[in-house]
């Protein structure tokens, strides 16, 4: 899809930190939904053909967020989010971790920080994760991309396209 | 998931990143690099044995000594991996606009 939203996504591999930027077009309490309500993340947070499917979600200091990432061919992913920190509509900070089926997490984690502002009828998410080692992140990277990439090259649009209808 | 020397670690220290730099232009020998950075060779072995693990570095004997070269394609799988993992933000954010449309729409 090709838009004139902003999309800024940086790596500082020494800090081990990714940096992402994304505009939205829509108002600031919404995008502030669609992160932080179970059944909007379910709708978007995986990259198709994988899906999320949140198991309970406590969106409160300290409350949790367990999910999984589902592969097409049902295999499941499952990892834990626990808030720390929660500004509502501007920022919420969480340390998300891999976990097995039954919430057992496997440390360690990442960081992740969001910071939600909105101008012009716009809102720009400017997410910050911290990982706090490489394996850590390759797994991050491997849950959710694997099936994504292949189902891109062979022609995401067409894929989204359908999807819509 | 097989487990990898930790490339992250092998390029934070900024030593490490000055030997990268320095063999990216040309091969080196321990000795030389030690000179270079005013190391002992057992300072140097250490930064060599870990870049070498993560496969940042590739040794080449050559007659007595051994040069070490920059391996490339090793730095072009990371950038490649992280490609990837922008991709897959790309892919998610396109979603959630297409979610959010839906939304609007309904609410008219």
């Amino acid at each position: 899809m090709k838009n004139d939203l902003l999309f800024d996504f940086n790596v500082d591999k020494a800090a081990k930190t990714v940096y992402i930027t994304r505009e939205f077009n829509a108002p600031q309490a919404l995008i502030w939904d669609a992160f932080t309500k179970a059944e909007l993340l379910d709708q978007w947070s995986a990259p198709a053909p994988m899906r999320a499917k949140t198991k309970y979600m406590d969106f409160k200091i300290g409350g949790r967020r367990f999910y999984a990432m589902v592969a097409p061919d049902g295999q499941e992913g499952w990892a834990v989010q626990e808030y720390t920190s929660i500004t509502p509509k501007t920022n919420f900070k969480m340390y998300s971790t891999f976990a097995d089926k039954d919430e057992n997490r496997v440390l360690p984690g990442s960081e992740w920080d969001h910071n939600f502002s909105e101008e012009k009828g716009r809102t720009k998410v400017s997410i910050t994760i911290f990982n706090e080692s490489l394996e850590r992140m390759e797994k991050m990277i491997e849950m959710g991309f694997a099936e994504a990439y292949t189902m891109m090259l062979n022609g995401l649009e067409t894929l989204l396209n359908h999807t819509e209808k | 998931m097989k487990m990898k020397p930790d490339i992250f670690q092998a390029i934070a220290d900024p030593t490490r990143r000055a030997i990268l730099t320095l063999i990216a232009i040309q091969a080196l020998t321990p000795n030389v690099m030690a000179e270079k950075f005013d190391m002992t060779r057992q300072a140097v072995s250490k930064h060599i044995k870990v870049l070498q693990e993560c496969d940042l570095i590739k040794p080449q004997p050559s007659g007595r000594e051994i040069y070490y070269h920059f391996n490339a394609q090793k730095m072009q799988e990371f950038d490649h991996w992280l490609a990837q993992f922008r991709q897959n933000w790309e892919t998610q954010f396109n979603q959630l606009d297409k979610l959010l449309s839906t939304i609007k729409e309904q609410k008219k």
